[in-house]
């Protein structure tokens, strides 16, 4: 089956042909916010795909308004009703409605039965459209100035057509890359407290497509994906044995990392997709390893009688973030990956430098994707919070808070963290996400109890 | 180190666990004496297969994994964030250890639980210390190590549901759960 997804910058005559790019952003990092207003009417549809037009439609309104970046204008209010793909809107009649970017597009269905979307993104007030910089599909290459741009796949991947299509408008007017055509794995949690049944299940990232990977009958803990979208490593009860696992997502098999003399847990792909991070627990001690998956070479990171845990490595694969209770309780760490003694942001040298000096307990630390920030786990009189911190141990900003607030896990562009809350002591557990600057927290809603969510990589 | 025990302290309690057990042991069975040495604590062993000559007219069948669970105990618990064993849960493990002495065919599971008050792979690390730390007792005081395995659940298995102290408190756990060589009842 054709899964590959096919993006071509469409040829369009266009009226307008002036070159150079609007300066409307919108601005998704501190300071001064204010949702950008976008006008996004249905898309046309060609003879045949006029639902599939309404369906793709919807899926783009709700993926740019669920980053609370985007307001969309009241479609009652739309005063000019045959936008045409190929000719330029009438733009007073969009300014006065206040819209700041309007989004035309057109769905049809290709020779062979495929889906098709082209869109066109105007700036109202630099009365110009927004160019786009995408990949050719048959070239590899990118283009940046085109004019708009296209999709084509199965029409039962539809919404990653509209996925597609709400991350070119999101890339364009944030300048991060995309977020909504991904994944997301976690941890579906069914049955009473105290026989809890947990398995592995999946789902795109605005929560459509939920489905269960396992059975259920071992509890799994603690999914995250490789670099190849297809790969997840997890943390398996099974046997008695809590073992890591590698779980291939196109073939259903899973796999044991290795055998190993202690319980091995909290694996955590490298960025590369090359190697696994985790913890071994042996004779009452807890520290880290790296396999290398190619030549299955297994390396110890760390030997100290502390508990050294939840290893992630950050974006350039140099250094790693722990949790380590060498201090007395536990809190984050920074480690070369080679081992080598590094200068200590808090001063003098070590093989670990511990970055968390606030008040309360520091845990699961993950490395964003962008490198510059460490999201974590905090546990401060009797409250939980996910927070931020520079790698340097400054800056330290928290995001939520919650009676139980854990397990935070980037979005491919870093510009997004999800994590598991228990609002009230006894809720179930169950996924939300909030913006790096702390705004747009949000349920991500799932048909049973969930926890451990982690992001796939955006999708091929 | 992490712990020091008092073999000599401990080889009283075992005499005077053995003597007021609910479950009257069977005469041929001695209770468990430690020779107090210079290197490692050296236990005799018990006679093998111990026959209750005495039927039990209530309870569970002595040497059962109820019998274990009733009239020695199963869990100790621990401090927040802990893994220390203090005197109660030093003389719940010896209790265990006599009776591992008297059914000498049984093999445990030991396994370290934690509260919900801390995350996921933190809690897997420290059960895994508190699992340790019951099976370094058991086999300081003359369990054959290989009769004893050990898991972390972290805080994944919780008994008690409750979101509160005492809920908390019940979830620190070390749980010897008999795994063989035990009829149930």
């Amino acid at each position: 089956m054709l899964k590959k997804l096919f993006i071509t910058a469409i040829l369009m005559v266009s009226l307008y042909t002036g070159a150079g790019t609007a300066q409307i952003e919108v601005d998704i990092t501190e300071g001064t916010y204010k949702p950008f207003p976008i006008a996004i009417p249905d898309l046309n549809a060609q003879p045949g795909a006029e639902a599939y037009a309404l369906e793709i439609s919807e899926i783009i309104r709700n993926n740019l308004v669920s980053t609370g970046l985007f307001a969309l204008v009241d479609p009652a209010a739309f005063i000019q009703k045959d936008l045409d793909i190929r000719f330029q809107p009438r733009f007073a009649d969009w300014q006065m409605i206040n819209a700041d970017a309007l989004v035309v597009g057109e769905v049809g269905i290709t020779p062979d039965g495929r889906l098709s979307v082209a869109l066109k993104l105007w700036d109202i007030n630099g009365k110009t459209e927004f160019k786009f910089r995408i990949k050719e599909s048959e070239t590899g290459e990118w283009i940046d100035d085109a004019p708009g741009a296209a999709f084509v796949l199965a029409i039962d991947k539809i919404r990653r057509l509209a996925h597609k299509s709400a991350d070119t408008i999101y890339s364009r007017l944030t300048g991060a890359s995309g977020v909504f055509d991904s994944r997301i794995v976690y941890i579906a949690e069914t049955g009473p407290k105290i026989a809890r049944v947990k398995r592995l299940a999946i789902m795109d990232s605005d929560g459509a497509n939920q489905q269960f990977l396992t059975s259920g009958r071992n509890q799994m803990l603690t999914p995250r994906f490789s670099t190849s979208d297809q790969e997840i490593t997890y943390m398996s009860f099974e046997d008695r044995r809590p073992r890591v696992y590698i779980f291939d997502l196109q073939t259903g098999r899973q796999e044991a990392l290795g055998d190993f003399q202690g319980m091995t847990f909290a694996p955590r792909f490298s960025p590369d997709g090359d190697s696994i991070t985790f913890s071994q627990a042996e004779n009452g001690n807890t520290d880290l390893y790296v396999m290398n998956l190619r030549t299955r070479e297994i390396r110890r990171l760390t030997e100290h009688p502390a508990i050294d845990t939840s290893p992630s490595m950050s974006a350039d694969g140099t250094q790693i973030a722990f949790t380590s209770d060498r201090g007395g309780s536990p809190q984050i760490y920074i480690m070369n990956t080679d081992g080598s003694p590094l200068t200590c942001p808090s001063g003098g040298s070590d093989i670990a430098c511990r970055i968390t000096f606030g008040e309360g307990i520091y845990s699961t630390p993950v490395w964003s994707p962008r490198g510059d920030l460490i999201a974590f786990t905090k546990q401060l009189r009797r409250r939980f919070h996910i927070g931020v911190i520079g790698t340097d141990g400054r800056g330290e900003r928290l995001l939520s808070e919650a009676y139980l607030d854990e397990g935070p896990a980037w979005s491919p562009n870093g510009r997004v963290i999800t994590f598991f809350r228990e609002n009230r002591p006894g809720s179930g557990p169950r996924l939300y996400s909030v913006d790096l600057t702390g705004r747009n927290l949000r349920e991500i809603e799932t048909t049973t109890d969930a926890s451990d969510p982690a992001w796939s990589p955006l999708l091929e | 180190m992490r712990h020091n025990f008092k073999v000599t302290m401990l080889a009283g309690l075992l005499i005077g666990i053995g003597a007021c057990a609910a479950t009257p042991e069977p005469q041929e069975t001695p209770p468990p004496i430690i020779v107090e040495s210079q290197a490692e604590p050296e236990i005799v062993r018990p006679p093998v297969q111990p026959a209750p000559v005495i039927q039990q007219p209530v309870g569970p069948t002595p040497g059962s994994i109820a019998d274990f669970r009733e009239n020695v105990g199963e869990r100790v618990f621990f401090d927040l964030n802990q893994w220390r064993l203090d005197l109660v849960d030093q003389s719940i493990l010896q209790r265990q250890a006599a009776w591992l002495q008297s059914y000498p065919q049984t093999r445990i599971l030991v396994a370290g639980n934690c509260d919900e008050r801390g995350t996921r792979e933190y809690n897997l690390a420290l059960g895994e210390r508190r699992a340790n730390i019951v099976k370094e007792y058991l086999v300081d005081i003359g369990i054959d190590p290989s009769r004893i395995e050990t898991v972390s659940y972290g805080k994944e298995r919780p008994i008690d549901g409750r979101s509160n102290e005492a809920g908390w408190q019940m979830n620190r756990n070390g749980f010897t759960q008999i795994i063989y060589g035990a009829p149930r009842g």
